[in-house]
């Protein structure tokens, strides 16, 4: 493990999520620094995609703080988000299924000519070169989206997300519909990415994909941070049992760790 | 993640169906068997009335009729994408050209320029109006169809609050020209000017597209492709001239010319054609502008997005609000656009005025292809679509079918052409 060093590259503090009554997320407080991957698990309902959504801005905090580099920073919406380097990979995709690759990936920030218009061309040259890198048989430039197959999709959210020069992605499920040579190709990128300094938020239920790739793991629980563990110092049994039922290592039993098995 | 390679299916000297062959053009396969549809439509009628249809005369009056409505489904095709609906246009369209003709016959009545006045007075009403109901939609969050159900009846309401059941006339002599007419159109040579300068932009357009995708690399067509598109383009732009020029001023009218510019007459009197009518100038324009705006401006692309993908365009980070209250101040502009002509036509302000429009307008959008599920439609179609009902419409009137029997063919041809785009959809997968 590098030693961290400074203020991490994002930290949220704290964060309170409400949908009228229900505490969808509470005082979770969380952090990632540059080129680390943190393993964001908990099982469906705990609160994951919440928390994240509040760092993309699609559905901002109630009450904490979010800090990048150190500086307190305001995310009303996915706008400013993306001026703060945030790229997210939703789990829906968030594609424009009518429109083709190009037109998804420039979605909200389309290349334009001197007059304004667009300039579809460039779009689709730019488009052209980060996916041949993601995928080199890609060739359906010209299609709307919703005729791509699962992973060529995937593989335009995935390039619409590090095109921008991201500093913080955020992935949400990123493998939950692909097939294992196009989950393996997405754990390449994830390595990747990694080694280029982005602080990385994975999301995932997979056990396996988290402890392939996570440095740290923050496993959440009904709306709560039942810890954030480093990854080589924990069994996989042990984050089960974290997530199932919101124990800490050192405060679930042996037969309990058995009974997971049961 | 393998594609089929399409586009390499005529270069590598595979059978060449005829599938293969629009392929390779990449032309719109729907906009075609629209206009083979509305070739059936037209050559069935001239044969049912005994060859009144394809008349110089009828194909023009056709040309005239069809404006209006084209004018304002052009907007329709956005609002429709986007997955809203607009029924108050036909009510907006009364009241707008009421309001013109007030400021011609009582505000403004002799005031130099007052059919200046009357069209921007019209057409700021038309994006105010137009405005305030796109923002009770998209930030009070009413649907669409109750927000402009509303209007329908307000608008209508408001007409005869005011008018009182009046009919409101003359219009001002220039403001008459806006609405077509012998007098209201181009005239012969600078008809063809137009149709030169449309030939002339069609080859540059397809030029121009042809450089910048091989600058990028990209597949090109294949050159014979081009021509042909480049050929069919033309011969149908000067198709078009030749006809309107082919219709021929009333002689009565032409005789009063011919004395009043002290022109010798020649026997049989003096032949002045018509050219290119002034609502279809305006309709080219509109067609023009909105769909330049449609495909090449960010707001258009935006506009598709949210109809594709709602939450996506607002993850993406566009103002998904903004841009659906920008749709419907455009479709009020068109509106007070297609109010104008309408008036001017008329050469007054009815109560009745646009009537049942925006149910032409809209079955015109629809027809043309703009689906209810938001993120489909293209401009031509909407245009196409307008021709299509108009046609019917103007067909039957020279069959004599009586109006009512004309509205249950109309119903019947909308349902019936959904209908069938669905199945061709369903069928090719896509």
């Amino acid at each position: 493990m590098t030693a961290p060093e400074g203020p991490p590259l994002v930290e949220m503090r704290d964060i309170n999520i409400a949908f009228g009554g229900v505490h969808a997320v509470e005082n979770v407080s969380i952090d990632v620094r540059a080129g680390e991957v943190i393993g964001l698990v908990g099982g469906n309902g705990a609160g994951k995609s919440t928390l994240m959504r509040a760092l993309s801005g699609a559905h901002p905090a109630d009450s904490g703080q979010i800090l990048i580099e150190g500086k307190p920073v305001t995310i009303a919406n996915p706008r400013e988000a993306k001026v703060f380097g945030i790229e997210t990979i939703y789990q829906t995709l968030a594609l424009a299924d009518n429109v083709d690759a190009a037109a998804n990936m420039f979605l909200g920030r389309e290349l334009t000519t001197r007059l304004g218009s667009l300039d579809d061309g460039a779009m689709e040259s730019a488009t052209r070169k980060v996916m041949h890198r993601l995928n080199p048989h890609f060739r359906n430039f010209k299609v709307p989206v919703k005729s791509l197959s699962g992973g060529q999709r995937q593989g335009v959210a995935i390039a619409r997300a590090v095109h921008f020069n991201a500093r913080i992605l955020i992935m949400d499920e990123p493998t939950a519909a692909l097939g294992p040579a196009e989950t393996a190709q997405v754990r390449d990128l994830i390595r990747q990415l990694k080694a280029e300094g982005i602080g990385i938020f994975l999301v995932s239920h997979d056990i396996h994909d988290v402890f392939d790739l996570a440095d740290r793991i923050s496993v959440m629980y009904h709306g709560r941070i039942v810890g954030t563990v480093q990854k080589d110092k924990v069994t996989t049994d042990e984050v089960l049992a974290m997530i199932i039922m919101g124990k800490k290592p050192g405060e679930v039993t042996t037969e309990e760790l058995a009974q997971l098995h049961a | 993640m393998t594609a089929p390679a399409t586009q390499k299916v005529t270069r590598e000297g595979g059978p060449r169906s005829l599938r293969s062959l629009l392929l390779s053009t990449e032309v719109d396969t729907r906009l075609l068997g629209m206009i083979a549809a509305l070739a059936i439509i037209w050559i069935g009628f001239d044969i049912m009335s005994g060859g009144l249809f394809l008349t110089p005369r009828n194909l023009w009056n056709l040309s005239v009729q069809s404006s209006s409505i084209a004018i304002m489904a052009t907007g329709m095709v956005l609002i429709i994408v986007s997955r809203n609906i607009d029924l108050s246009v036909g009510s907006l369209l009364g009241l707008l050209g009421y309001t013109m003709a007030m400021v011609q016959v009582m505000w403004f009545p002799s005031t130099p320029g007052t059919w200046l006045i009357a069209l921007v007075v019209g057409i700021a009403l038309g994006a105010l109006i137009g405005g305030f109901q796109g923002v009770i939609i998209a930030y009070g969050r009413v649907p669409a169809f109750i927000v402009t159900l509303g209007g329908f009846l307000v608008w209508r309401g408001l007409i005869f609050e005011y008018a009182q059941g009046q009919t409101l006339g003359p219009m001002d002599s220039t403001f008459q020209l806006i609405g077509g007419g012998p007098l209201g159109s181009l005239g012969q040579w600078p008809s063809w000017a137009v149709g030169a300068a449309a030939c002339v932009g069609i080859v540059y357009s397809l030029i121009n597209s042809r450089r910048k995708r091989r600058g990028y690399g990209f597949p090109l067509r294949p050159v014979w492709a081009e021509v042909t598109l480049g050929v069919l383009g033309c011969l149908a732009v000067l198709g078009a001239v030749f006809v309107s020029n082919s219709y021929l001023w009333p002689d009565s009218l032409a005789h009063n010319y011919a004395v009043a510019h002290n022109i010798v007459e020649p026997a049989g009197g003096l032949q002045i054609p018509t050219g290119i009518a002034n609502p279809v100038v305006i309709m080219i324009a509109v067609a023009l502008v909105i769909t330049f705006i449609a495909t090449r401006r960010r707001f258009g692309r935006y506009v598709f997005a949210i109809g594709g993908n709602p939450d996506a365009a607002e993850l993406g980070g566009i103002n998904v609000r903004r841009t659906i209250v920008s749709t419907y101040v455009v479709m009020g502009v068109l509106v007070a656009i297609s109010a104008a002509v309408q008036t001017a036509r008329l050469n007054a302000a009815v109560t009745n005025l646009g009537v049942q429009n925006e149910l032409d307008v809209i079955a015109a959008a629809v027809i043309g292809g703009t689906s209810f599920a938001g993120g489909v439609g293209t401009i031509p179609g909407a245009i196409l679509g307008a021709v299509v009902m108009q046609s019917l419409r103007s067909g039957m009137v020279l069959l004599k079918v009586d109006s009512p029997v004309q509205d249950i063919v109309v119903g019947c041809v909308l349902v019936a052409a959904v209908g069938l785009d669905a199945f061709l959809r369903r069928r090719s997968g896509s």
